[in-house]
Formats: C-alpha cells, sequence, structure tokens
C-alpha cells in the first residue's frame, strides 16, 4: 500500500508561512493497493488538491469518511471528480438514528451554507452507512468502527494481502479513564489498531491544553504514542494537529514526546506531500 | 479478548463517574462490570468477582420477593430488558455476598447502539433503606 498525505491539519485550515512544513489543509489521506485502487479517507480541504493530481479518465471513486465534522467534509465539493459525468462516486460514512448520510452532508452542500446542492453534482453518487459489516473495495478489506469522538465517529482499518494500515484521526481513547492507558479490552480504538504496520492518529494536544478540552474528542500527542505502545503497531503516523501550532512547535513536541516516552515502534509525523510505502 | 463495543465502553466509564450502583451486562446476558457503588449493595468487589455468567448472578444473590418466595431469572428486570428489549422495574431482596439481606430497587433497560445494534443492557438500583 502506498499513503499519501494530503491534508494533515485538525479543526480548521491554517495556511500561513509557519505551517508550510506540517501542512495547513485539513483531514485527507490518499491509499493505493497493489493493483492500483485508491481510496480517499476523509474530505477536508487538502482532497482539493488530491482531485486535481487525479487522471481525467477516473472512473471510479471510494470516499471513507469518518465523520461529517466540517474539518472532514469541507474540500468535498471542490473535489474535481464530482463534477465530471460518469464516475462512479462511492461515499461511506458512519449511519445516523435520524437522517441518511445523504441528507446529513446535504446539510453543508445546500444553501444558505454552499451554493452547489448534491443533485447539482455530475458525478454517479452512492451513499453507503457505517458500521454494517466487513468492505470489500478492490484488493482492500477494510474494517469500520465506533471510535470516541462526540458524534458518531468511524476509524478503519485496512488491510490488503501484506499490510494493515488503520486510520484514526479524531479520538479519544483517553476520556474519563482514571489510569491511560487502560485494559486493552476497554479501550477505544484497540480492535482497529491492534498490530497495525501503520497507524495514523489523532495528536491534537498538549498535556496542559488537554486539561481544558477534555470531552473534544481528541488526543494530546503524548497519549498518541501511548496508544500507539498498548495496540502494538509498528510505525506510528500523528495526524490531526491543532491549528494553532506551527512547524517549530510541532517539532519541538515531537522531539518532548521522543525523548520521555522511547516508543518502541518507528514514529513519522505526518505532512502534507509525505508519502509512505505499507509493506 | 477482543475489544469492547464504544457504547458499552463509554457505559462503563460513565458509571465509574456515578455514585449510583450500576451493573452492565453484554448481549447474552454476562455480567461484564459493576461499579463500586454497586459493590457496597452486593457484598463484593467486581476485582474479585471479575465477569459472571448470567446462570451465576441471576441465582448468586439469592433474589426473593416480600413473601421470601425465590425470584425466577426471567422475572428479574435486567433479564426482561435482555430478553424482551424493554425497559423494567421491581423491588425486590437480595442476598449480598457477605450475607446481609437488602432491599433494593431496580431500574434496567436494554442497550441500544447507533445502526440499531443490540448491545446488552443496564441495571442501576437503589438500596432501600427506609420505607
Amino acid at each position: 500500500m502506498k499513503v499519501t498525505f494530503w491534508g494533515t491539519r485538525g479543526s480548521l485550515a491554517s495556511p500561513s508561512p509557519e505551517t508550510v512544513r506540517y501542512g495547513g489543509n485539513t483531514s485527507c489521506v490518499a491509499v493505493v493497493g497493489s493493483e492500483g485502487t485508491m481510496i480517499i479517507l476523509d474530505a477536508g480541504t487538502g482532497i482539493r488538491n488530491l482531485g486535481q493530481s487525479l487522471p481525467a479518465d477516473l472512473k471510479r471513486v471510494h470516499i471513507l469518511l469518518t465523520h461529517l465534522h466540517m474539518d472532514h467534509i469541507q474540500g468535498l465539493p471542490f473535489f474535481a471528480p464530482l463534477r465530471r459525468r460518469g464516475v462512479e462516486f462511492h461515499i461511506w460514512g458512519p449511519a445516523s438514528t435520524t437522517l441518511s448520510l445523504n441528507a446529513r452532508l446535504q446539510k453543508y452542500l445546500s444553501p444558505p451554507l454552499f451554493p452547489v446542492s448534491v443533485r447539482d453534482l455530475s458525478a454517479d453518487l452512492h451513499f453507503h452507512e457505517l458500521p454494517a459489516h466487513l468492505i470489500e473495495i478492490g484488493e482492500f478489506s477494510i474494517n469500520a468502527q465506533l471510535i470516541i469522538h462526540p458524534n458518531p465517529t468511524l476509524g478503519y482499518r485496512i488491510a490488503c494481502a501484506k499490510s494493515v494500515v488503520t486510520y484514526i484521526p479524531d479520538h479519544e481513547p483517553a476520556l474519563s479513564n482514571r489510569v491511560y492507558p487502560f485494559e486493552k479490552e476497554w479501550t477505544s480504538g484497540y480492535d482497529l489498531a491492534k498490530g497495525a504496520d501503520l497507524l495514523i492518529h489523532d495528536a491534537q494536544f498538549t498535556d496542559e491544553e488537554y486539561q481544558y478540552c477534555v470531552g473534544f474528542g481528541h488526543s494530546t500527542i503524548r497519549d498518541a504514542f501511548r496508544f500507539a505502545e498498548l495496540t502494538g503497531v509498528k510505525q506510528l503516523v500523528p495526524f490531526h494537529y491543532n491549528p494553532s501550532y506551527s512547524d517549530d512547535d510541532l517539532d519541538r513536541m515531537f522531539d518532548e514526546a521522543l525523548t520521555e516516552l522511547h516508543p518502541t515502534y518507528k514514529m513519522t509525523p505526518s505532512r502534507e506531500g509525505l508519502s509512505l510505502d505499507v509493506v | 479478548m477482543s475489544q469492547q463495543e464504544i457504547e458499552v465502553i463509554l457505559a462503563r466509564h460513565l458509571a465509574e463517574y456515578l455514585a449510583m450502583p450500576i451493573f452492565l451486562v453484554n448481549p447474552n446476558g454476562d455480567l461484564i462490570f459493576y461499579n463500586e457503588p454497586a459493590e457496597a449493595v452486593l457484598g463484593t468487589r467486581y476485582s474479585e468477582t471479575g465477569a459472571m455468567p448470567a446462570s451465576v448472578w441471576s441465582t448468586i444473590f439469592h433474589p426473593i420477593d416480600h413473601e421470601g418466595k425465590p425470584i425466577p431469572p426471567e422475572e428479574l428486570p435486567l433479564v426482561i430488558a435482555l430478553t424482551q428489549h424493554c425497559p423494567a422495574h421491581k423491588i425486590f431482596w437480595i442476598r449480598g455476598l457477605d450475607g446481609a439481606m437488602r432491599e433494593i430497587e431496580v431500574t434496567a433497560f436494554p442497550l441500544i447502539g447507533q445502526a440499531d445494534r443490540f448491545l446488552g443492557g443496564i441495571a442501576i438500583f437503589w438500596e432501600i433503606t427506609t420505607k
């Protein structure tokens, strides 16, 4: 699998001279399998650049949304293939007890929040609600499970013949745990991440900030490290950075976490444009 | 052992913070957690009993009615919540594992998660100390 990061920021796009190295676009990751199948994880503002990089004769697109917070869907109407006739477009996302996935997306993709509605898009759209079953897309087997984050939110475990990538961009496994990490059986996201070759995980806060943000649904950088240790992954990719952090801030935070925690796995901070081969 | 469902994890965390005795079971009826206030009523600690099959917890506390007659498992509120997927309420007596008889009032309800997944049941109970 080849994993490419098109947006690594959380909450709000934050382009500035201070964020050019890690990037200012919100969540979007492309995963391409050995047979060429591509799936797109979330549709934050980073998906616009991804759309411009795709071939014009693209026939089918799969977008797996973890949830419908704005930083994960804001780029959707700017994704060029959505405006092309003949493109088969599959959007997967969390089920709700009240409205369909299509209806919930239309809350954003309709006036007055946005001038173009879902029915005005040219692509052939299909909506799929999760968790329902193991998804098979091309050479990928994908398991979607609910994880701790406000409003129903999914994490994805993406497996192919030789490797596993886990994507949990918004996640607060430490929520309410008096001791964290806790027992595996009682840890949100454990089954998704267990033994993964690559874990892309929320790293939004510092420990100091977290004291004022408990329940917001995000992890500290150190808790992301601890979650990776608990789940026995081979490589951690911190993701979904607080928009207020500069590149220098993030460099310093990762250095401090590495010095303190001495992880047994490889740690590679996500940044826009980064591509990782997972074998 | 695989991870519990996310709604069950959140229910346990909530129970750990509440001062009301709470009993949490999985869809099979097996006890998977009770909190510290429940330990005082049941006369034992969760760390000592651990998880318990339904056949054990539904009889180990010897539930009896006001006339001293044993209450069959299928009439216990939590068993009704699990089998009929509806809330249930009852007042009865139990014998804690510390040997003490206690009158308790129990409200139980099924735990239904996103996408209508049946995830087990929760019983909240109170010890009746004055009438």
